[in-house]
């Protein structure tokens, strides 16, 4: 709003106008000064610790800054041996799961959508009142339940609790999303494919999918940056530190080593927290429209 | 827009139609969703409310106990100190995240330059703040020779031991909470660039000052998108697990003063198994938070604005 005063041909014709510009360029600075602040702030405590897990250990505890004296790469691989197995080794595992959890998110949700948003259906509107109150069911209500069912089968110490669940639309913050895209696609597209001859199978994959990629990589980035981070529900599943992903790996370093390998410990958090950093630089674009769009974290 | 205004809008239409339905398409496209439902979501809950009223060990066959579950909960006091630090840090800590993600919408609000910078950087802290990365980070700065302390010790403030300490501790998590406020503030920044511009410049021209402007358009316009914050970000506190978990090595000490509803359940289920009363703590879990919601849902018709 104030920059409406600021037009160029004002400024060279007013004197006034020239005052109250120079005004407004100084609370523009001040203002960007304030965020610029602000923003360091915000990102501090992440900067130190990248910065720290290059300083030998007893000068963490010493350099609240983020200058460092020399480089100090040792406690990478001090970290990265720290635990029974390579830390590679988490990373693998969660890995493995985040990668089934996309694939079952990718397929299970996009379907169950198709059928909300394009299918007429008996008990729709409450098929679909359910699925949103799935939304906002937390996970702590139904873990007990579902370990025990899990146990019973044998499933506990593998990856398949953390992945089966995806593959069966669980995700339901998902489904809105995707439903919520597809009605926004025209209509017209399905009834030319259909007056072609072509089924719900064939509408769904050859007109629907290909035209819904952006919803599709939402949910993609969505669900590894979850699923990566996700602690609750893989230190119930995993308790073999064989089959450890990398929270639940952290996590015991933090609870078997002395404060005096804080350095190794940062080293490993920083490691942990890079692919998460970098789905953020790639994804976002979706993340922002994903949140903007659905409200969802 | 939302998931709630899709639901709000729901109740409001009835009636079907009378077309040709395509049930046996929408059962092939929805046979996923429906197993997940019965196996993962809806059968489990149905499950733990017969779980609530039995003594199951996991070994043992489950012992139906009637009441006994409930009655316990009458008398647990580390259930009642749960609750305490649960509801404290949920009604602390969601007012401030809010404040904090409304405020800086604003300031970023309208063509401000480098607003997407802005705007990642403080969205970021959203996606790192639930990994365990964080915690560990947390549980160093907060220590008694953490990183705040090296800084407070600069301008010559003698800190403390925040996370060892039971009257600080909790607050470490709320200031956990707050930093993550970019998730909300990008719901914010949607919403405020779906407020017509020439309702500002109309009430420019009548020399309305600008904090006006703020009560009287932005705040009404605004106040369904902070609905929905809060009825999220309140659902979301109070499943908060992984911070005070990690910073208090699981205990949710000191003094069980980072106890969480959610801690104390994995504590009685997965480390004493004592699946019956777990299962009772998880409907009482879901209870709260259900009143929680039909409160806010209560409040909204007095607060909440629709211009429609």
């Amino acid at each position: 709003m104030t920059n409406l005063d600021a037009s160029p041909i004002r400024r060279s014709t007013r004197p006034a106008a020239d005052r109250r510009d120079r005004r407004t360029a100084v609370r523009t600075a001040a203002k960007h000064l304030g965020l610029i602040l602000l923003a360091l702030i915000m990102l501090y405590p992440v900067l130190w610790m990248a910065v720290s897990s290059l300083r030998p250990n007893d000068e963490i505890f010493r350099s609240p800054g983020l200058v460092l004296d020399g480089l100090q790469a040792e406690n990478y691989p001090l970290g990265w041996e720290a635990l029974a197995s390579p830390f590679g080794h988490y990373m693998i595992n969660s890995a493995i799961v985040v990668v089934g959890a996309i694939i079952g998110n990718l397929v299970s949700c996009s379907m169950a959508a198709y059928a909300f948003a394009r299918l007429d259906f008996t008990g729709k509107r409450w098929w679909f009142a359910i699925m949103l109150g799935t939304i906002m069911l937390p996970i702590h209500v139904i873990i007990v339940p579902q370990y025990i069912m899990f146990s019973q089968i044998g499933w506990v110490n593998t990856f398949l609790p953390l992945i089966v669940p995806k593959m069966l639309a669980t995700d339901a913050f998902f489904v809105f999303l995707m439903v919520q895209f597809i009605r926004g696609l025209p209509r017209e597209l399905d009834e030319a494919a259909r007056i072609d001859g072509a089924g719900h199978p064939r509408i769904f994959l050859r007109v629907i999918l290909p035209l819904m990629v952006p919803a599709l990589a939402t949910t993609t980035i969505f669900t590894f940056i979850w699923t990566w981070n996700d602690f609750f529900s893989q230190l119930i599943y995993l308790t073999d530190p064989d089959m450890y992903t990398v929270p639940v790996a952290l996590r015991s370093f933090v609870d078997s080593t002395v404060a005096t390998s804080w350095g190794s410990m940062f080293a490993m958090s920083v490691v942990s927290l890079i692919p998460i950093f970098l789905a953020f630089l790639i994804g976002q674009r979706f993340l922002i429209k994903g949140i903007a769009t659905t409200g969802i974290k | 827009m939302t998931a709630l205004s899709e639901l709000q809008r729901l109740r409001a239409s009835r009636g079907g139609s009378a077309r040709k339905r395509d049930n046996k398409a929408a059962f092939l496209f929805l046979l996923p969703w429906f197993a997940g439902l019965l196996l993962i979501t809806a059968g489990p809950i149905v499950m733990s409310f017969g779980l609530g009223f039995t003594d199951y060990n996991l070994i043992e066959a489950p012992q139906f106990n009637g009441l006994d579950n409930f009655e316990r909960m009458l008398t647990d006091e580390r259930l009642h100190h749960a609750l305490g630090v649960t509801f404290t840090y949920v009604l602390v800590s969601v007012p401030l995240q809010l404040a904090c993600a409304l405020g800086l919408a604003l300031l970023l609000d309208r063509g401000l330059r480098g607003m997407s910078f802005y705007r990642s950087a403080f969205y970021l802290p959203s996606l790192l703040g639930s990994s365990v990365a964080i915690a560990v980070l947390w549980r160093q700065i907060f220590g008694a020779e953490g990183m705040v302390n090296q800084v407070l010790d600069l301008i010559g403030v003698q800190g403390r031991g925040w996370i060892s300490d039971p009257d600080t501790a909790l607050s470490t998590l709320v200031v956990l909470n707050v930093w993550t406020f970019g998730a909300p503030m990008v719901i914010f920044l949607a919403g405020l660039r779906q407020i017509p511009v020439m309702y500002y410049e109309a009430a420019s021209v009548d020399g309305a000052p600008r904090w006006m402007q703020f009560r009287k358009i932005t705040l009404p316009l605004l106040s369904p998108i902070i609905f929905f914050n809060l009825v999220l970000q309140i659902i979301h506190a109070f499943q908060s697990f992984t911070q005070a978990f990690v910073v208090s090595g699981g205990s949710g000490g000191p003094s069980d003063s980072t106890l969480f509803y959610t801690l104390y359940l994995y504590q009685r289920g997965f480390n004493n198994f004592d699946m019956g009363y777990a299962s009772a703590l998880a409907w009482l879990l879901l209870v709260i938070i259900g009143a929680f919601t039909a409160v806010n849902f209560w409040a909204a018709k007095h607060w909440v604005f629709y211009d429609d």
